[in-house]
């Protein structure tokens, strides 16, 4: 379970490294965030939802059955669009509205 | 390494849910200085990091605190404090409705009534509940929050607590914090036992890994009274994602069914850990994989359980849509998670009296890291984070916090120096802590064997550990980040060494999976009635059995104090 940052998009805004529950992002010597302990992330997402660039996304290791997809968020005022993009290019959306309960 | 002393009236462990509750509680009822140490970020620590899917304590209409505290005993089949459990339950409904008022979102039937799922919880958009706390924490004006200060130690003298110490894990600086009184909130224990997915994914777990019992430990080597680690908490998951199957089972009604298809949770029962070891042995007879038959919702209850799942375990929304099937279309298989020690589940934790004051003066206790009082869950984590705080405000009317002593403090320095300095180790911290998670998972109950174990596989827990305590001493650390991983092996390994002893001390299996002594397979009528704590006494675990108290008499032990 882990995130990647993809560091041409980053701006280096540090956001990701603040809320990261296990410190576990760092900025390089570029100023570009980087996560240095891939295997201790929890998988929250908090730092995908800070991203203001949308740099960061986030995948399941092999090891627990991840084939590849990628996730991230592009959070518009109280819409959470949460977007998926599939090895095959395909992409899926599901957008929540954080005004909206959960229905179970 | 630059040192810094603070002081300040109240500190609190730990800026989660408990520990930011208590702090928003204090400042509206006092003007006490309040300074919050946090290992990470309070806007998105601990348990909530992610978000929840639903407030799981709640008195609903007709029903009573007596209810909820009737139903916490069952479940923990007795061993349980139903003074604790009471004067919590007594304030869920208000903590609500102040949660409500912070900006989370409930969900509410037409005439604005909350609409209640089962018997205890409410439906809510939990994803932001973590930065809504912390909003309104940060607006507090007597309330200084340090992030990422990870405090490693008490300071205790004659039986009191006179502050604590920490590491700055970014400015590289040694924090002695001076305080009249001590709130621990720092969570549970994650990252005892082995975890389901030890490779690349060992911290795709339930609990967060970040949660690494160090409020626990810090109270155990302070001497306080400690309750029931050997109730641990077993979780039951959706498989590889670890993520909740509560919203499964309650949310659409999914049944547990084995491979054959039958729904096998009736026959062992439906209380949390009679679900877990019904899994466990379907599995072992060679009936499983385990599911929960989501097979045949409607495409509507498809939609609503991807959006739920991405508000609290976005993973699991991910395994689906990768799959390319959803749950209509494929059930959910489950596991039991690794073994975990959290309060707020089960009934592990410091021996606190219905003040939520620990057995040392000065030192309180709420949340996760609070014991005796079973299936809190965040707004129990709230309730108790209010009730320490009010017992706060009291215990330091007429006090001021008094200076550490020199040598204790230079001791203290000493140690995280020496973990910095020069010197090689044979082995690195991430080796030990494999060392110390298959020990457990071995020889203390992990999922290894079922989570049973016997008196003579707890001995050899028992000395492997203390071997592995040993070698801990001499780990180096390049930087405070490293020394944090450290003295984070070295609580863990405190709170190992605990849970064994506790384990052995309840001679008998009173609940199935989360302590299934194999030498002593049934309940006891002697052991039904007692709890099993226990107190570090010159360098020894002392376990003391105490009377359960029946009727809901309360333990003021710390009255006097
Ligand atoms: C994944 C997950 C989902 C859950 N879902 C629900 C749900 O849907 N509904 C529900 O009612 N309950 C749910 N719960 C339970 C509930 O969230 C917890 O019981 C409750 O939040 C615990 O509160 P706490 O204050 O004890 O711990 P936390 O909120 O975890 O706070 C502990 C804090 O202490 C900090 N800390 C730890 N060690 C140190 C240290 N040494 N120095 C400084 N700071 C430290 C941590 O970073 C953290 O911020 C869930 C729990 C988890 C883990
Ligand atoms: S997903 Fe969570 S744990 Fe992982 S890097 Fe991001 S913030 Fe940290
Ligand atoms: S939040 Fe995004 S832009 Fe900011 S440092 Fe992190 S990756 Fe870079």
């Amino acid at each position: 379970m882990s995130i990647a940052i993809n560091s041409e998009k980053c701006i280096g805004c540090g956001s990701c490294k603040t809320v990261c529950p296990g410190s576990l992002i760092k900025l390089n010597g570029d100023g570009k965030a980087y996560i240095k302990y891939p295997k201790d992330c929890w998988g929250c997402t908090s730092c995908i939802k800070e991203c203001p660039v949308y740099a960061i996304s986030f995948y399941l290791g092999a090891d627990i059955g991840g084939a590849g997809s990628m996730l991230h968020t592009e959070p518009e005022g109280n819409i959470l669009q949460w977007l998926i993009d599939r090895p095959d290019g395909s992409r899926i959306e599901i957008d929540i509205d954080r005004r909206e309960s959960n229905k179970y | 390494m630059k040192t810094k002393r603070l002081k300040t009236d109240i500190l609190i462990i730990g800026g989660g849910t408990a520990g930011c509750y208590a702090a928003l509680t204090i400042a509206e009822n006092s003007d006490a200085k309040v300074l919050i140490c946090e290992k990470a970020h309070i806007k998105r620590s601990g348990c909530l990091a992610a978000g929840v899917n639903a407030l799981n304590a709640y008195i609903t209409e007709g029903k009573t605190p007596q209810y909820y505290v009737d139903y916490a005993k069952k479940d923990a089949d007795g061993i349980v404090r139903e003074d604790l459990l009471l004067t919590m339950s007594e304030r869920l409904n208000a903590v609500t409705e102040r949660l409500e008022k912070l900006g989370l979102v409930i969900l509410k039937d037409k005439n604005g009534k909350y609409v209640t799922r089962g018997d205890r919880n409410l439906k809510i958009n939990g994803e932001n509940i973590k930065p809504l706390l912390a909003e309104a924490v940060g607006k507090l004006g007597n309330t200084t929050v340090l992030n990422r200060v990870n405090i490693t130690d008490l300071a205790v003298s004659g039986g009191r607590v006179l502050g604590a110490y920490g590491i700055g894990i970014e400015d590289e600086t040694f924090y002695i914090i001076e305080a009249s009184a001590v709130l621990i909130a720092s969570g549970g224990a994650a990252g005892l036992y082995k975890p389901n997915n030890p490779g690349f994914s060992r911290h795709k777990m339930w609990y967060p890994p970040f949660n690494t019992g160090a409020g626990y430990a810090m109270g155990i080597k302070a001497g306080a009274e400690m309750t029931t680690f050997e109730m641990r908490f077993i979780a039951l998951r959706c498989k590889d994602t670890i993520a909740p199957t509560g919203t499964l089972a309650q949310g659409v009604g999914a049944r547990q069914i084995n491979s054959l298809g039958e729904v096998y949770e009736s026959k062992y029962g439906l209380t949390t850990s009679e679900r877990v070891y019904g899994t466990v042995r379907e599995n072992a007879e060679g009936r499983g994989p385990c599911y929960l038959r989501t097979e045949g919702i409607t495409k509507e209850q498809d939609e609503s359980l991807l959006k739920a799942y991405l508000n609290m375990a976005p993973s699991q929304t991910l395994k689906w849509i990768e799959s390319g099937l959803d749950p209509s279309q494929q059930n959910v298989e489950i596991e039991g998670t690794e073994p975990y020690i959290v309060g707020g589940h089960t009934a592990s934790g410091f021996w606190v009296d219905t003040h939520r004051a620990t057995t040392i003066g000065g030192l309180y206790a709420a949340g996760d890291a609070a014991g005796g009082c079973p299936q809190k869950y965040v707004t129990g984590a709230l309730a108790e984070g209010e009730i320490a705080a009010l017992s706060m405000i009291g215990y330091i009317a007429d006090k001021s916090p008094e200076s550490i002593e020199k040598s204790d403090i230079k001791a203290h320095i000493g140690e995280a120096e020496r973990f910095l300095g020069a010197g090689v180790s044979p082995y690195t911290t991430e080796q030990l802590e494999e060392a110390m998670q298959t020990v457990m998972d071995s020889y203390a109950g992990g999922i290894k064997t079922g989570y049973r174990y016997n008196e003579s596989q707890l001995a050899v827990a028992e000395r492997k550990i203390g071997q592995l305590i040993t070698l801990s001493d001499q780990l180096r650390a390049a930087d405070n980040q490293e020394l944090m991983y450290i003295y984070e092996l070295k609580e863990r390994l405190t709170v190992c060494r605990s849970v064994i002893a506790h384990l052995r001390a309840r001679k008998e299996t009173r609940w199935h999976s989360f302590a299934e002594n194999l030498d002593y397979p049934e309940k006891s009528k002697i052991y039904g009635r007692k709890f099993v704590n226990s107190v570090l006494e010159n360098g020894e675990i002392k376990i003391i059995l105490r009377d359960i108290n029946e009727g809901g008499a309360a333990f003021e032990h710390c009255d006097k104090q």
